[in-house]
């Protein structure tokens, strides 16, 4: 929202934010339980493997060359100039953070926020490609996601790029603004989610020649939702951590932060099982899951923002939105998506994003601030889409995303890994699906 | 068709971007902004339908 230096943080509010960004890796922990648990029984272990690999790819390659495009408000960065003002488009630290002081400055926690946040960003596609998508690519994925996509975008909202001053430079509200990430983390996310599903294209048998697309279950209901509670526990430090390093308010906006957060998820979970309720007589524990998720991801962008009420509104939205979209996508655009990462990451964000123009109110005034949202959206739609789309299928023409068919037969936990996440139990006959 | 819609892609980000740089009137530029999200759009719709799969899929 602003390219100001941020002032440093008092030894309270340090240690605060420490402790925020400290629970966001149960974001992430709760996201991977999801994916699994949405996944087939055959893929289980290999999603949850998938998942620490991503998460550690994406640390390490952050830390190599990320951090170098991200950068921080108030740090060095390329400029453009075009019309009257000068462009912040990318971030000129040097590779392997050096030069940047780990001593508790708001630098240095938004460093580790982000080596979780970006973890948190290369997880999201995992439900899109879940029961193919390699593991070797899945981590190849994740590295230029890291190394490339994240970093420049999230510069441009969090690191007082060009997004971030369209309110200094051009007069619209208080620029783009996005406090927990629904754009840097769920935008580029879902969008490489979606990306990936169209890459790989969907799983064998899912649209046979005739006839609706098959019904692939969600092989452990309690993975899911158990990842849903803990996922709230991490949306909580996320979204409190990324209030006070990137929207610059004060420890007593916290508070409402954290009330918006629970308020969204809440309204949306509501949703999402009300909906599926009326329409299939009883309440759907997958769709409501990807429900509540889509809740938080709606609520991040102004949970510091906006009221109480205008966080339901946001959450029922969201709940609703996320349904019918998982909906849509499956059955009109014949994109198989597991996890529902596309509809709850990618929709969800831009939801999010949208909802700040509509509903926050921000300390420079609103005039300008929908037109800004919109900017951002369209930035995310028309250049981070093109460039992950891009990145990843040049990846695939050198070394193939989708596992051969026999291991998707075979079940990617035997194929890569070599053994099952349930060798005692026998699974279910061919998983419903004939092949 | 996929390279068409991923060039719309880039077209509305562009248009979007030089409306923001260009424009100083509220109007005209919120105009050229919604604009650029109609020819994004368009893109989206045309990716999109350049990865239907084919009848039977790849199984």
């Amino acid at each position: 929202m602003t390219s100001l230096p941020v002032p440093a943080f008092s030894e309270t509010l340090t240690v605060l934010c420490l402790v925020l960004i400290l629970l966001v890796p149960l974001a992430g922990a709760g996201l991977s339980l999801i994916n699994t648990g949405l996944g087939r029984s055959r893929s289980a272990a290999h999603s949850m493997m998938a998942s620490l690999m991503v998460i550690a790819t994406a640390a390490v390659v952050y830390f190599v060359c990320g951090f170098s495009w991200q950068g921080f408000v108030g740090r060095p960065a390329h400029f453009l100039a075009i019309g009257h003002a000068g462009w912040n488009w990318l971030a000129a630290e040097p590779f392997f953070m050096r030069g940047l002081q780990f001593d508790g400055s708001p630098a240095s926690l938004a460093v580790l926020l982000q080596l979780f946040s970006v973890g948190l960003a290369g997880l999201i596609p995992l439900g899109a490609g879940a029961d193919r998508w390699r593991l070797g690519a899945s981590c190849a994925s994740t590295a230029l996601l890291a190394g490339w996509t994240y970093p420049l975008f999230a510069h441009w909202v969090w690191g007082g790029g060009w997004l971030a001053q369209l309110g200094t430079s051009y007069g619209l509200g208080s620029g783009f603004v996005d406090v927990g990430g629904s754009s840097t983390i769920q935008g580029v996310g879902g969008l490489t989610a979606l990306s990936i599903a169209w890459i790989v294209g969907p799983r064998r048998g899912k649209y046979p020649a005739n006839g609706m697309p098959a019904a692939i279950p969600a092989h452990n209901a309690v993975f899911v939702l158990f990842g849903c509670l803990l996922g709230l526990v991490g949306w909580l430090g996320l979204n409190s951590a990324g209030a006070l390093l990137f929207a610059g308010v004060g420890v007593e906006r916290v508070v409402l932060t954290a009330v918006n957060t629970v308020l969204a998820a809440a309204s949306a979970g509501l949703t999402a099982a009300i909906i599926t309720r009326l329409r299939f007589g009883k309440p759907d524990a997958s769709l409501t899951a990807n429900g509540w998720i889509g809740g938080l991801v709606a609520s991040s962008a102004g949970c510091a923002f906006i009221k109480p009420a205008a966080a339901i509104i946001v959450g029922i939205v969201a709940g609703a939105l996320v349904i019918f979209a998982i909906e849509w996508l499956e059955f009109e655009l014949k994109v198989d998506d597991p996890g529902g990462a596309i509809s709850v990451h990618a929709l969800g964000g831009v939801w999010g994003i949208f909802a700040v123009g509509l509903f926050a109110r921000l300390p420079r005034g609103s005039a300008g601030q929908l037109l800004a949202q919109i900017v951002g959206i369209a930035t995310l739609i028309g250049f981070v889409l093109p460039t992950t789309y891009g990145l990843n299928w040049l990846l695939n023409r050198f070394f193939p995303q989708r596992v051969a068919v026999d291991g998707e037969g075979q079940g990617m936990d035997l194929h890569e890994l070599g053994a099952d996440a349930y060798p005692e139990f026998v699974t279910h006959t061919e998983e419903f699906i004939q092949r | 068709m996929k390279l068409a819609g991923f060039l719309l892609l880039l077209a509305g980000g562009g248009l979007v971007l030089a409306a923001v740089a260009l424009l100083a009137s509220a109007l005209p530029r919120t105009g050229f902004v919604l604009a650029g999200v109609g020819v994004e759009a368009l893109g989206v719709v045309l990716v999109a339908r350049s990865h239907l799969p084919a009848q039977g899929d790849r199984g």
